[in-house]
Parts: structure tokens; sequence; C-alpha cells
């Protein structure tokens, strides 16, 4: 016997008299793969990274397969995220400039963290918390890729200095640090408004979640005509 | 090796205190004392090593030198350099050294190793590598004031000088030291070797050697391997031994406060975040904003 829900004659009725709700794809299926290869990527070379700075933490080489395994992969994993990364900012840079009204919106960041959006300026596809995290990561990954390249000593030996070798370690694990608690930061924004799980995972988003909190997007999709990125659920 | 264990004081990546049942050995440890003054540069010492330690560097190229090789590698632990020098009266003085590991009392090294236990260091003051928990990162070279340890090419495993640590703990002397012909180099108790070195340098400053001295740095707390220098006012001389080696304060920062700053920030920052949803709660869109966004759409499309 089927589980499909029976509907009876009224209900089925009173199903097709409601409007269908249409959604916004916010992402589209590449971009989604494109974050999470990132994502997936970050986890491992974080965790591998994070091995080796703290001997407490000594034990997560085991997830790479020990110490060496470790040692040898970490270095690979950072490049991929790199790579992967600059195909995902390829997309997603040209939203992500600083505007007037995004200084304004930092400004209020009491309103922000107090869930007060009614005060805030409109948001366009991102806000300025977005945009933040955005410059983060990739100023990160670039001193991450700078200094990760003279530490490699599988390859850098000789090159460089022990100066500098020492200098390089120092930033690689800043640059690290304030990654990690951009990206932690990044993740929490996604538990906290609710939806944005759903547009990376579905790729859509509600009218209602796009109005809420990124009302000047929301204007600008619903200003064209005839809208691609919108589709019926 | 449960009761060797115990001899070992300190553990590279270790958080916790080793094992602190003995007392510290008498005479503050063992000691290397390497005297340039009485050295010829035969390299019995290099043989010896090789022997010992049942290594075959690869056959190099000559630089010109004396020297061979012309660096330490992961199978050369220790290394006659040969420095050319000439003094302010015009002449040539050859300030021959003995390189190799030095054995700090504050090992760079073992600061910076991430691995538990791949460097220790032991109550005599030898301070060893343990290849089998070496993973090749080259964080030893980074943190080694004196450019000793060398990662192989065959195994991407850290190698130095063991001061013939399985020697030792034997009783015997290091292999070096059985080797040299002319007394150059003495091993024995560190206050002994103080001893020795101490008369050593009387002896030279009768000699005319006025800047006599012994090399036993403080900045690392004092080294198991010493030198009697000529010049002891100006150990760069002697192939560019440091005048003042101490950990990097780069090295002290990463390996000292940034990492338990780190893991706070880290933690803080998730903890911010938690605590954010406990307190203020997520931030949810509900049919209101649903009926606000119909609203605005349609009426667009009605002016249309």
């Amino acid at each position: 016997m089927s589980t499909t829900p029976q509907f009876n004659e009224a209900e089925r009725s009173t199903a097709a008299a409601l409007p269908r709700r249409e959604l916004i794809v916010r992402y589209d299926a590449s971009e989604r793969t494109n974050h999470w290869l990132v994502a997936i990527v970050f986890v491992l070379a974080a965790l591998s990274g994070l091995a080796l700075f703290h001997p407490a933490l000594f034990f997560l080489s085991n997830l790479l397969g020990g110490g060496p395994w470790t040692r040898i992969l970490h270095p690979y994993l950072g490049l991929t995220m790199l790579l992967l990364f600059l195909f995902l900012a390829a997309r997603v840079a040209r939203y992500n400039r600083m505007q007037p009204q995004d200084w304004q919106w930092l400004r209020q960041y009491r309103d922000v963290i107090a869930n007060r959006e009614d005060r805030l300026p409109e948001v366009g596809r991102y806000n300025a918390g977005q945009k933040l995290v955005f410059y983060s990561a990739a100023g990160c990954l670039a001193l991450l890729l700078l200094t990760g390249l003279i530490i490699w000593r599988v390859y850098s030996t000789g090159y460089f200095s022990v100066g500098l070798i020492r200098l390089g370690s120092l930033l690689h694990a800043i640059a690290a640090l304030v990654l990690i608690c951009t990206i932690i930061v990044h993740v929490y924004a996604a538990i906290w408004v609710k939806g944005s799980v759903r547009a990376m995972t579905r790729g859509t988003v509600t009218p209602g979640w796009a109005w809420k909190h990124h009302r000047a997007w929301f204007r600008e999709i619903m200003s064209h005509a005839t809208n691609p990125r919108s589709r019926p659920d | 090796m449960a009761l060797q264990s115990l001899d070992i004081v300190r553990r590279s990546a270790t958080t916790t205190r080793s094992p602190q049942i003995r007392q510290a050995p008498a005479g503050g440890g063992v000691a290397k004392l390497i005297d340039t003054t009485k050295c010829i540069g035969c390299k019995a010492c290099q043989v010896a090593c090789m022997e010992w330690n049942d290594l075959r560097d690869e056959i190099g190229t000559t630089t010109g030198q004396y020297q061979n090789p012309h660096d330490l590698s992961a199978s050369s632990w220790t290394l006659m350099r040969f420095a050319e020098v000439e003094n302010p009266k015009g002449d040539l003085e050859w300030l021959i050294r003995k390189d190799g590991c030095m054995h700090c009392a504050d090992p760079g090294c073992l600061k910076a190793c991430p691995s538990p236990g791949a460097i220790v260091q032991y109550a005599n003051g030898i301070v060893d590598f343990h290849e089998e928990n070496c993973i090749g990162c080259g964080y030893c070279v980074t943190g080694c004031p004196f450019d000793i340890p060398r990662i192989s090419k065959k195994d991407h495993k850290a190698y130095k000088c063991t001061l013939c640590s399985d020697r030792v703990a034997v009783g015997l002397e290091p292999a070096c030291i059985k080797a040299c012909p002319t007394g150059a180099l003495v091993f024995g108790t560190k206050e002994d070797m103080q001893q020795h070195a101490a008369e050593r340098i009387e002896d030279l400053k009768s000699r005319g050697f006025a800047q006599a001295g012994l090399y036993d740095p403080a900045g690392v707390q004092g080294t198991h391997v010493m030198y009697v220098l000529h010049h002891a006012d100006q150990p760069q001389l002697y192939s560019d031994l440091p005048q003042d080696p101490h950990i990097s304060a780069t090295v002290r920062v990463w390996k000292g406060f940034a990492k338990p700053l780190g893991i706070a920030l880290m933690a803080f920052t998730a903890l911010a975040g938690f605590f954010h949803y406990i307190r203020v709660g997520p931030d949810e869109t509900d049919e209101r904003d649903e009926a606000a966004a119909d609203a605005a759409r349609q009426g667009p499309e009605k002016t249309q």
C-alpha cells in the first residue's frame, strides 16, 4: 500500500485553490557544488593544520592517516582549497563590493546582532557582514599561500632564509586562525539566519526570506519582468 | 625502555611533565668539550661518527676547501668547518671547528616540534630525535638557533648528532671523543668539562690569547657541547658560530603564547555564536514577510 498521503476531493480542491509559492533561486547547482567542495577541503585543511598547531590537537592528524600523512597532504589540501575558492570568488566577487549603505549597516551592528533588521539599510545580494567574510577569507588565503610556500619544506628548503621561514610559520598560523574564526562566524550566521542553509543546500529561498534579509536584491529580481533565476517550486 | 623513559625530562609537543621521580644527575649532566685550539682538522671524529652510526654520505664535490662534505646533512652529523681568517697582524689563522648539535639546555628544535615524542631531552642533557615519531615537517630546522637538523631526502625524517646517546647510556664516551688523536675532544660531566676548559683557557691566556674563553651560550641556557675558543669574543670567526644564540622571538611567539591564545580565540568565537543563539535566537522569516514580499511583487505587476 502506498504511503503517499491521500487527499480527499475537498482537500484536493482546496490545495488547488491555493496560489503556488514561487521560490527564488539564490545558488544554482554548480555554485552549490563549488561552495561545498571549498567547505569540505577547508575542513580537512583546517583540521590537519590544527593538528600541527597545538599538541592538544595532534590527535587530529589521525584523521588523515597519521603525522607524516598529515604533513604530506596538508599543503596540497591548502592549494586545492585556494583553487576552488578562486572559482567561487570569480562568481561572487562582483556582488561583494562595499557600498555606502554597507558602512551604515556595519555602524548599526547592535541592530544586526539583536535581529532588528527593520532598522537597517536595505541589503543587496550580500550584506556587509557577508562581504567582510568574503574579504577576510580571500585575504587569509592569499597570506596562507605566500607563507605556506615558504614553509613547505619538501620543496622550499634552500630558497628562503631561516628568518623568513620563522616569520612565515608564525604568519601562516595567524592567517589560519583568522580564517578559521571567519568560517566559524560564517557557519554560525547560516545557522542564525534561518533559510540560509536551505539556500546553499537546495539553492532556493522564499520571497519572504529575500524580502526580509536582502530587500534590495529582492527588488532587483522583481524588477526584471522575465526573471531567469526564479522557478516554481 | 620503561626505565629508560624515566631519564627523559622533556618531550616535544607534550604539555604535561615527563617523569620527574629521579634526581637530576650529578655534575650537571654530560658534556662534550671541543677545544678548537687543539684541533688539527684530521676529521677522525667525522669518520668515527660515520662508523659508529653506520652512515655513509653521498660522495660530494670539492668546493676548494679542506671542508668535506661542505655541509652537514642527514648522513653527516658532524663536520669540521675550516675558516681561513686573517688576523689584525696580517697573519693567517686556520680556525677549525667541529660543527654538530650543541645539545642546548633550552632546545629550539624541541620547542618547535609538533609531533609528541619526536624530540626528547634526557636528564643528562642529551637532546635526541626519535625518528619513528618524526613527521618530517622541518619545524626543528626552523626552531634551531644553530642550523643543525637536516631532513633526509630519502625518508623525510630529521637527523642530527645524538651525542652517541646509545653509547653514553651504557657508560661509553661518544665515538668522536674516542677517535680524537690530540685530546681536542673531551667528554665528562658538564662541571668537569667547565673546569677542564678553565685550565685550558688559563694556559691559552698565558700564551698570548687574551680573549680565549669558553663557549657555553647563556641564550639557550648553556649547551652540552661546549667550545674552547682562542677568540671567544668573536665566535663568528669560526664559520659563523652565533655570538648570542637563542630561540628566535618569532619561534617563541609561534610556539609560545600563540598556541593557547589561538585555541582560546577559536573557542571564544564558537561560544559567542552559541550564546548569541541562546540569548537572542535565530532570525526567522514568517508568513508576514511572505505576505509583504507578495504585496511588493503584486505592486509593480499591477502597474504594468
